[in-house]
């Protein structure tokens, strides 16, 4: 008998697309939040494998804040028109104004928490009864905690007291009209095995994920890019350094690490020698408090 | 490289975060800012090194109330496997979370503490792991620094845990000496501390376990969740079944029957992300297409022909209870069993499992939270059942409140009636 063996990225990959064809078996109205970063172009290449020959049954939405990286945005519609699916953006600088909402200030300013705002207005503009996000629960000890399907009330938040016990390979989508679920396919992926993903699926990603030279502030410890949108104090150095991202966000809570890796395996050779974990290295916001990520999923955060 | 998934069961006391804590530990899992995080907490173990058990702490509610939410994964890996860890909460009040964690997991760690030996606790973890069909069990004997590592300890335990487990169905039980605290055989072995144990530490067992062998690859099982038709000029005709292979193996040529329909028709081809597959086992995901018009929408199951599936209106059941709202016989509930959803009615309770000695209570009159029963129950409309304990992947299901939608039982199948 032949010996049927499936590797670790297969089963992943394998369990993923099954959680994306739920997500198009039991909802009507449902969404793929795409930021052109790593995780979510994972979850567009799982998408391609669930569903092609076939359309997506969803539209690619992105939630932008104004601070984005430009090579994201480029790479965010490129993909979009190469993959012939529908794009849709809505922006943190309008809700701002329709809403006038506050913008935080001082020296760790960020669009990051009025995301939410905006998703949660964006969800309510199209319906939309569920939203696929690219979260892993390796990431964060408040997202360790998070389920597959996870329910949202009608302000999108999310209580871990109410969450749903999970079974064997069986979602239970049920929700009354309101409320929506978040969806996280690549949950029990680490970012190791996303970046060997990557590299076997030979996927293009945005060139600020290799190496590059980039003026940066040094903020708490932390390489920041220089940009408009960063808050800037008298003494700020800025220097110029060989850095890449190893997360990308809002330019204004996404720290660069210094490296060297200008192909995809000096990227994996990097953090396999790493010894801070991938949000440690890079955010910003989760420093804030102990309870920061947990505060912004409780708020409809994803 | 594959996944071994399991399950850490034990009381808080037995040193299971601490266990899980030294895996991650040991293995360098752990990167310098999150040891730096529970370094600051300021809250050191006896010897006075950082609390590794403060690893496994979750959330703000947790910590502040001293309660546990659900089920928290961890991730680990070695040259040789990928790890996935459901921690799940050990206390009686529990067992719908190490429920939840079981149906998921190939192993199962079931700590026991040295001087302690076997207590009420062990038997009923390794109770439901049994129940939960979970293939292999480690009973860690933890804490063998505290009794002197002594190899008399060790054996009186297993010969009192062998005792027990007769009236279990496992198949396959190992025994490990440990201590999670100082390391002793948990990544490195215990030449020093146990010369006498001659076996593997828990690490170099978890590396060798082989799950593929876990994988029921006889009874060909394909529930279709979505139907994928293109419509476009290149793939006019294009229809495509895709869905999962949860048991057994598909290729082209296969003939197989549509379930409930009962029509029959061949496998033309084998696809996944519109690429052509040799052959697709469990657990793939693919896309089927086949040679016949037959009608088929999501939640059929495509089985081989020699195989026909039987389809099942009433059955019997072990449910574990996962409300505060009891069950009571007469219940209307929401049945979800693959990619089906239908209502159903528990038509009589049979009888109530003591999860500690596995005896049967009966002339129970309602379910509590928590507690695990044998029910009947009738469904609306036709199920294509196996029993759970011939095929864990399409014998078990979840039962959902009809008005608020919550997931209130986990059902595996016991008794198929035609």
């Amino acid at each position: 008998m032949t010996k049927r063996y499936l590797d670790y990225l297969d089963q992943l990959e394998a369990e993923a697309i099954h959680i994306m064809r739920e997500v198009a078996g039991q909802f009507e109205k449902p969404a793929l939040l795409f930021s052109g970063g790593k995780d979510s172009i994972t979850l567009v290449r799982l998408a391609e494998k669930a569903f092609r020959p076939g359309k997506f049954p969803f539209p690619l939405v992105h939630i932008d804040t104004g601070h984005n990286f430009p090579e994201a945005i480029r790479y965010r519609d490129e993909l979009a028109e190469r993959l012939g699916e529908k794009l849709i953006v809505r922006n943190v600088e309008d809700t701002i104004k329709r809403k006038s909402l506050s913008e935080p200030k001082g020296r760790y300013a960020s669009r990051n928490a009025l995301q939410t705002h905006t998703l949660l207005e964006t969800i309510e503009e199209f319906g939309f009864d569920a939203c696929i996000g690219g979260a892993r629960r390796d990431e964060e000890k408040a997202r360790a905690k998070e389920r597959i399907f996870s329910v949202r009330d009608e302000f999108g938040q999310w209580d871990p007291k109410r969450q749903r016990p999970e079974l064997w390979n069986i979602y239970n989508g049920r929700i009354t009209k309101g409320e929506n679920v978040r969806v996280f396919p690549i949950s029990n992926w680490t970012e190791l095995d996303v970046w060997n993903y990557i590299k076997r699926e030979g996927i293009e990603l945005p060139n600020i994920y290799y190496t590059h030279e980039r003026e940066c502030l040094v903020r708490d410890g932390k390489l920041m890019a220089w940009s408009d949108f960063i808050y800037q104090e008298p003494d700020d150095v800025v220097v110029r350094k060989q850095v890449r991202f190893r997360t990308v966000g809002d330019m204004t809570c996404t720290a660069a690490v210094e490296s060297i890796a200008h192909d995809i395996d000096g990227v994996i050779a990097e953090i396999l020698e790493s010894k801070i974990s991938e949000r440690g290295a890079t955010r910003i916001d989760d420093k804030l408090s102990e309870t920061a990520m947990e505060d912004r999923k409780k708020g409809g955060y994803f | 490289m594959d996944i071994l998934r399991f399950i850490t069961a034990g009381s808080v006391d037995d040193g299971k975060s601490t266990l899980i804590g030294r895996l991650l530990y040991d293995t360098k899992q752990i990167f310098a800012d999150q040891l730096e995080a529970i370094e600051s907490s300021g809250r050191l173990n006896e010897d006075g090194q950082v609390d590794l058990s403060l690893l496994t702490d979750g959330l703000k509610a947790e910590r502040e109330q001293g309660i546990t939410i659900d089920v928290a994964y961890k991730y680990f890996s070695t040259e040789k496997r990928k790890f996935i860890i459901a921690d799940a909460p050990g206390h009686i009040q529990y067992t719908r979370n190490m429920v939840t964690g079981a149906s998921n997991s190939n192993l199962s760690i079931i700590l026991v503490d040295a001087r302690k030996g076997v207590q009420e606790q062990t038997r009923r973890h390794s109770i439901i792991s049994s129940l939960l069909g979970i293939p292999h069990l480690v009973i860690c004997i933890n804490k063998m620094d505290l009794v002197g590592y002594d190899e008399q300890v060790y054996n009186q335990i297993i010969a009192d845990y062998k005792q027990f487990a007769k009236k279990l169905n496992a198949k396959d039980i190992t025994f490990i000496p440990v201590s999670a605290l100082k390391g002793d055989n948990i990544v490195e072995g215990s030449e020093l501390t146990m010369p006498w144990y001659q076996g593997p530490s828990l690490l170099e067992h978890l590396e060798q376990v082989p799950v593929s062998q876990d994988f029921n690859l006889d009874d060909s099982r394909f529930p279709v969740q979505y139907v994928i038709r293109p419509l476009t000029a290149e793939h006019h005709d294009y229809r495509g079944y895709a869905g999962k292979v949860i048991s057994g193996t598909y290729k082209a040529g296969d003939k197989v029957t549509v379930q409930p329909s009962g029509q029959t028709t061949t496998v033309k081809s084998v696809e996944l992300g519109g690429k052509v597959l040799e052959e697709a086992f469990a657990p793939m995901s693919v896309v089927l297409q086949l040679e016949d018009e037959v009608d088929i929408s999501r939640g059929d199951i495509i089985v081989k022909a020699a195989e026909n599936l039987e389809v099942a209106q009433e059955f019997e059941a072990t449910v574990c209870w996962m409300h505060n709202k009891a069950l009571k016989p007469g219940a209307k509930l929401l049945l979800r069993h693959n990619s089906t959803e239908t209502r159903c009615v528990v038509r009589n309770i049979d009888y109530k499992i003591d999860i500690n000695t596995l005896d049967h209570l009966e002339d129970v009159d309602q379910i509590q939270l928590n507690d695990i029963c044998r029910v009947q129950i009738k469904t609306a409309s036709p199920l294509l059942l196996d029993k759970y304990e011939d095929n864990r992947s399409n014998g078990g299901f979840i039962l959902v409140d009809e008005t608020s939608f919550a997931t209130v039982g986990a059902g595996m199948v016991s008794e198929i009636e035609f």
